[in-house]
């Protein structure tokens, strides 16, 4: 059974607990020990600047070419935070109770609690860095309302939060270079953990400017490397994204949790032919004045425009009436394809729903609306060459975030010692399903005010432990590991890119364990993605050397999705319920909604790698609730 | 659609690069330059051939990874777009398109279409920050910021720093992407105090990276995919000068 290592006393009270009798390291002390963080997006470069701001010695590591360009750059309508400054009844207890709620009751309440009382923080973190939060004409920032929940805590630069938000640490990140306690390794690749008498102690990474393999050697290792949701080829993720440090380390003996935990955002644009890389994603903000509708008759050729008022069919509007065009994610994209397999899909795959903006722009002017949107609206015409003001948006839901990643206790410290997992390359906060704009607050609440409490903990007890250097034997071992894997990729003899083994993946995994799921559907793709990784094995073509060579990266990552991709099958299998996004059809009510089982899967499932070919061995952390009561999740 | 591709192939930094023919048929109007590069790349794993590299990332213009020059200008035909929003609806069959890095004495070719731009990293490690430790700060209200006063800086603040203003100009100058940083920061209050110690670092850290001069010719401008303002250099050349003044 998984201890979570939860402090006691009251919900309100654990944190301040936590806190007061954690240990802490003198500043003297704190010179002598060093930290890699992996990964620079904002749970990334905030840990990794906030640790350096305390005086540990740290080294960032990035695929890409600098700090500031990590996926979090991305994430456009905001970030969460309990201010309460639009006076409409929003509270610490109320996010938390929101989120936990959004999350299907598949989160723990300590972790929840904890995430909304520091969202509080970060927001004047975020503003005394320099991020230009949209405020009112007062001069006071301002607020708007996101998915799932009825206050308006949703704080916002445009469309482009994270970028701001990134921008901020990426900056504190620089400043901790400047001042020699940060030393940045871009165009670096974690390709191993290295682990000495069970703790982690370094990572073997490959330079992919030079090809190099390196070692280093720290007395804890963070990894903050994003989600996995590029498992499906097309997603709203980065091409980059990976999930090839987090599998590295489950297979060195990290447990994973609610691997097959996968949202879907509503919100995306379509896929529109087959050479597609991306499915770009359409804030979710747009839900605040757009209008979510599909032809009532299926089958129907006309384009949009064209289907008068009474032949639509304002689905969301219908079947949840209290929360309309802004039910929570799941819920949304999940209605959507229920109407789209319908056959009321419409654009030219059939594969879409109308996202229409033609009251809202009669209620409140042309420019209203472009102040909102603007951007949006303009990255709507530059991909499609259609004029949204004019014609509904075309949407569909895509693969986005995972709320699955590596298990962590209370301090986010995997079941490694010493190996940490901040954002969303743990499990932690989001429970089944994840509200918007609580992403950004997660990894920003991980990196600048969890980690740099828990680590120092961990640390605490490393002190008179013996220095480790690189040319301990654990390292020599774990670089020949990739050596070996590194060699086998160039040198095999086959006809088939990477991306062919990495689409064909996503097409089998979007289709039997996607939006939704069933027993047969699971099974079937776990035989069919153990004979894609055989084949992978023998057919996969390197051309370049071990240079620069973007192939032999994806390679790799292709490689751990394929491993990982059935871990999440088997996540999905056993859990014979549906909860948040994942939707088991033979779990569900007459009218389709999800039907949980609280009595047999409170728990959060925490898998541990056996071996090549050996079935993944499940571990179970029950959820207890002592505050909240388990509900029927209604949004109608 | 068919094109007639010439495309930078360089080995390694040090190596001399040419210009290289790939014809590349099937391409439809829906898909991004970068999905078009992929599709070729496709092909020439096909054939046992090294693919061409090119930096990209998040495929929807705000990464900043992506970026070359088509046809002779940074990201493309297109104002206001990264190369990563790039459509092939915008070119007609049987074009012959020309496709180089970006390229600057402070930007080295690493190979093909890769380029190092680490340059830019340094110039923000020498100043372009906020001195503000997690911890430190005031409650966020507590300082009001004018409505236009923050949508001023969140014009500068929304550099991708990508790099397309350097390899526009002619002077190689990084005037456009030091100069965003320095508006972005001294316009809010919080970034104010620190003002004329950052120019002053900022602009000596760019001269030291080997961007050229800005000769006000505003390329720079026209190719910037976030269409940040000349009127930034104006601000910086402003409070560079206040700050050597009041240095004295």
């Amino acid at each position: 059974m998984m201890d979570a290592k939860i402090p006691v006393g009251d919900l309100a009270d654990k944190w301040n607990n936590y806190k007061d009798s954690s240990k802490l390291i003198n500043p003297a002390n704190r010179k002598k020990l060093d930290i890699i963080v992996v990964g620079t997006g904002l749970a990334g470069s905030s840990c990794a600047a906030t640790l350096a701001e305390q005086g540990y010695n740290v080294k960032s590591f990035c695929f890409q070419d600098s700090a500031r360009r990590a996926h979090s750059v991305a994430a456009q309508g905001g970030v969460n935070a309990a201010k309460n400054y639009k006076n409409d009844g929003d509270s610490v207890y109320r996010m938390f109770y929101d989120t936990i709620k959004g999350g299907d009751f598949r989160s723990r309440e300590a972790n929840v609690y904890r995430l909304a009382e520091c969202s509080l923080a970060l927001i004047d973190q975020a503003v005394a860095q320099g991020v230009p939060f949209a405020r009112e004409y007062g001069g006071y920032l301002n607020n708007r309302s996101f998915g799932g929940v009825q206050v308006s805590r949703t704080f916002y630069a445009r469309g482009q939060t994270g970028q701001q938000l990134m921008i901020g640490a990426y900056q504190a990140l620089m400043r901790q270079v400047s001042a020699g306690k940060v030393k940045t390794y871009t165009r670096h690749e974690m390709l191993e953990l290295v682990l000495v008498d069970g703790k982690a102690r370094g990572i073997i990474a490959r330079n992919l400017e030079t090809g190099e393999i390196e070692r280093h050697a720290a007395n804890a290792v963070v990894l903050a490397t994003g989600g996995y949701g590029k498992v499906y080829y097309l997603s709203t993720l980065a091409m980059g994204c990976n999930s090839s440090a987090i599998w590295r380390a489950h297979k060195k003996g990290a447990f994973l949790s609610g691997v097959s935990w996968i949202q879907f955002h509503p919100t995306c644009l379509p896929q529109i032919g087959e050479t597609q890389s991306k499915l770009t994603l359409m804030s979710e903000s747009l839900r605040n004045d757009g209008r979510i509708w599909v032809p009532k008759k299926s089958g129907d050729e006309r384009v949009p425009n064209e289907i008068p008022e009474e032949e639509r069919d304002y689905y969301l509007e219908r079947r949840y009436p209290t929360f309309g065009n802004l039910s929570p994610r799941d819920i949304s994209s999940r209605a959507a394809k229920e109407r789209i397999d319908a056959g009321c899909g419409v654009g030219p795959m059939k594969n879409a729903v109308c996202l229409d903006f033609s009251k809202a722009i009669k209620e409140q002017g042309r420019d209203k609306i472009e102040e909102k949107y603007g951007n949006l609206f303009r990255m709507y015409d530059k991909i499609n060459g259609v004029d949204a003001y004019k014609e509904p948006m075309l949407i569909s839901p895509a693969a986005h975030f995972t709320m699955g990643g590596l298990w962590v206790d209370y301090d986010l410290m995997t079941t490694i010692p010493g190996l940490f997992a901040l954002g969303e390359a743990n499990f932690s906060d989001h429970g089944a399903n994840r509200l918007g704009a609580n992403s950004l607050l997660q990894s920003c609440v991980d990196g600048y005010f969890i980690a740099p409490y828990t680590i120092p903990n961990y640390l605490s007890g490393e002190l008179k432990a013996e220095k480790v250097t690189t040319d301990h034997p654990s390292f020599a071992e774990a670089e020949d590991s990739v050596r070996e894997q590194l060699s086998r990729f160039l040198n095999l003899k086959g006809h088939l890119s990477a991306d062919h083994f990495h689409k064909t993946l996503g097409r089998l995994l979007y289709n039997k364990c996607g939006l939704s799921r069933t027993r047969e559907s699971l099974q079937e793709a776990i035989v069919e993605i153990r004979a894609l990784k055989k084949s992978f094995d023998h057919e996969l073509k390197i051309t370049g050397d071990e240079g620069v060579n973007s192939e032999l990266e994806k390679a790799g990552r292709v490689s751990d999705f394929l491993e990982l991709g059935e871990l999440m099958c088997h996540d999905a299998l056993q859990r014979e319920e549906s909860c948040g996004a994942h939707f088991r059809e033979e779990y569900q009510t007459s009218d389709g909604e999800a039907v949980r089982n609280d009595k047999d899967f409170c728990y959060v499932s925490a898998w541990e790698w056996k071996g090549e070919g050996a079935e993944p061995e499940l571990h179970k952390e029950p959820l207890v609730f002592e505050t909240v009561q388990l509900t029927v999740r209604s949004y109608k | 659609m068919k094109l007639y591709l010439k495309v930078w192939r360089q080995e390694h930094k040090e190596s001399k690069g040419n210009m290289v023919n790939y014809e590349v048929d099937g391409i439809s109007a829906h898909m991004s330059f970068l999905e078009m590069l992929d599709l070729l790349n496709e092909r020439l794993i096909g054939k046992g051939e090294r693919v061409i590299e090119f930096d990209h990332d998040c495929r929807e213009g705000i990464c900043g990874a992506c970026g070359m020059m088509i046809n002779g200008r940074a990201h493309g035909p297109l104002t206001g777009t990264t190369t990563c929003q790039l459509h092939m609806r915008g070119f007609k069959d049987g074009e012959t398109v020309y496709i180089e890095p970006f390229r600057a004495t402070a930007f080295p070719v690493l190979r093909d279409l890769k380029i190092d731009r680490s340059a830019f990293d340094h110039i923000i490690q020498s100043g372009g920050y906020i001195s503000a430790s997690t911890g430190q700060a005031p409650e966020s209200n507590s300082i009001p910021i004018a409505h236009e006063v923050t949508e001023a800086a969140f014009d500068a603040a929304a550099c991708i720093g990508c790099g397309a203003c350097v390899a526009t100009c002619k002077n190689s100058s990084a005037a456009l992407f030091t100069s965003a940083k320095i508006s972005h920061l001294v316009l809010l209050p919080q970034g104010k105090l620190e003002s004329a110690d950052r120019v002053i670092k900022m602009v000596g850290q760019m001269d030291a990276e080997g961007f050229g001069h800005c000769s006000n010719t505003e390329a720079c401008e026209v190719e910037c995919p976030q269409e940040i303002s000349v009127l930034h250099i104006g601000r910086m050349n402003y409070e560079y000068n206040k700050a050597l003044l009041l240095k004295k």
